[in-house]
């Protein structure tokens, strides 16, 4: 990601901020231009921070920028206010994954360019600490 | 003497620690160079997509959750570590986005080997306590590396903690005093550009850790009129297990004193988040009216000395995870996984 955009996306990454549509109130995460509904107009909207696994994939073989990282898991949560985010799952071994896994919000590095580059962070979840 | 006093009473409003999952054990790293040591029995390392940053957020985020703190009312987020992911852009930058306190805000990167959480705790208690801010976060953490082999390879860790402090009248502890106590003593070092630090072995214990640190202790205490019998808990510097039992002998403290916030056995060296980290597991445990000694000591060198008494709110600002609650959460790792998780190993 570029660094102008990292940094136009980056409160919404940074605080789990989506949108919720100001006509038939659905919530969307990331942001869309236009809602199911056809309407335009949205005000942000802060995403629950604890949710469950619905389903998951672990990357083994990962895009550029993120090699570092394997193996690791992507996941579909869904959040406790309803809402579905694309998120990875840190702190956990790929195996141990479950389907229904309670998690919650973490920070961490998302990708970084290079050793002289941007660094990019951004949300994650992990298995909730208690 | 410039025992520091405020001008408006202040305390720590709210508190957060984080400890990252993954363990180093000792016999790991005896293992890997056929040594003997055991400092500590095990330090806590980083994911790979952790770094100090990473960690100050988790201490922030939950110091500002449990205060109850509209985080736009945060006047200042300072970032004590020698770890810092940018040579140039604070730390606090990001810290403080992710927490909400931009744009109003004042932010920095203080830089006092072990003791540059404290620094920046103490910069803090000065803005409150002038009332120039009503709000303002320090932050002790770090993501320390030894050298391979070198002797510090036991005992550098990552982990912190993160203090927001306001009027006492809102806080879970009150500060009653505090004092700084700062010589040019070359015990550690690090040179721009170098990647790990260098020590003077043995000069390291006498003339460095314990002379500042019962400096700063004595003088605190002389000055308060406190005697270690009036302490319901104090910390140490903990740059192993053995050093901070020994400097609270030397003070008068007994372990019962020192046992909650003793975590480096457990957890090793967080440098910056060291007396941070465990003030907060002593926070964990406290109850209302205790009364705290805490004494950091930084290489270079200097020691940092505050006497806390903690207050009735402590009850009910400190749910969710407690220190204890990280350092039960671990994975162990051995030393291949270890130097890949420190950035040792590119992949
Ligand atoms: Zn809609």
């Amino acid at each position: 990601m570029s660094v102008p955009r990292y940094w136009r996306e980056e409160k919404p990454r940074y605080r789990l901020i989506g949108e919720e549509c100001a006509k038939c109130g659905a919530k969307h995460y990331p942001r869309t231009p236009v809602c199911s509904c056809g309407s335009t107009e949205f005000k942000p909207y802060k995403l629950a921070e604890t949710g469950k696994v619905e389903s998951w994939t672990v990357i083994r073989n990962a895009p550029l920028g993120y090699e570092r990282f394997t193996p690791y898991v992507v996941a579909l949560i869904e959040l406790d206010d309803g809402v579905r985010v694309m998120s990875q799952v840190v702190d956990v071994e790929p195996e141990a994954v479950k389907s229904g896994m309670k998690v919650e919000y973490t920070f961490r590095k998302v990708t970084e360019d290079g050793q002289a580059g941007l660094i990019q962070y951004g949300f994650k979840f992990r298995p909730i600490v208690d | 003497m410039n025992k520091l006093k405020t001008l408006i009473r202040v305390g720590i409003v709210g508190y957060g620690a984080y400890v990252p999952m993954y363990r180093l054990k000792a016999a790991e790293v005896n293992r890997m160079w056929s040594t003997s040591g055991e400092p500590v029995e095990e330090k806590a390392v980083v994911a790979l997509d952790e770094d100090t940053i990473t960690i100050s957020v988790e201490c922030a985020r939950q110091a500002v959750r449990r205060s109850g703190v509209d985080p736009a009312n945060i006047g200042a987020v300072y970032v004590g570590t020698e770890s810092k992911p940018y040579a140039v852009k604070p730390s606090g930058t990001i810290v403080a986005e992710v927490i909400g306190a931009t744009p109003s805000v004042s932010t920095a990167d203080y830089e006092f080997a072990c003791k540059a959480g404290t620094e920046a705790m103490q910069t803090c208690i000065g803005l409150v306590g002038s009332g120039m801010q009503k709000y303002a976060m320090g932050i002790g953490a770090d993501t320390a590396q030894g050298k391979p082999g070198d002797a510090l390879e036991y005992t550098a860790a990552c982990g912190g903690a993160a203090y927001l402090f306001g009027p006492a009248e809102e806080s879970v502890a009150e500060l009653e005093a505090s004092y700084s106590y700062v010589t040019d003593t070359p015990d550690f070092w690090r040179r721009s550009k170098e990647m790990y630090p260098r020590h003077g072995n043995r000069f390291t214990g006498d003339p460095a850790y314990f002379k500042h640190i019962t400096g700063a202790g004595k003088a605190l205490l002389a000055e308060t009129g406190y005697k270690p019998t009036d302490f319901k808990w104090a910390i140490f510097h903990q740059p192993n297990a053995k050093f901070p039992i020994n400097v609270a002998k030397m003070l008068g403290f007994g372990m019962d004193q020192i046992n909650p916030g003793l975590v480096s056995p457990v957890v090793g060296n967080t440098y910056a988040g060291s007396s941070p980290l465990g003030l907060a597991a002593t926070l964990d445990v406290a109850e209302s009216g205790d009364r705290i000694l805490m004494v950091s000591y930084g290489s270079g060198a200097g020691s940092d000395a505050f006497v806390w008494k903690v207050r009735p709110p402590i009850k009910h600002r400190r749910s969710g995870p407690k220190v204890k609650n990280y350092i039960e959460r671990k994975r162990y790792v051995d030393y291949a996984t270890y130097l890949r998780h420190r950035g040792q190993i590119i992949v």
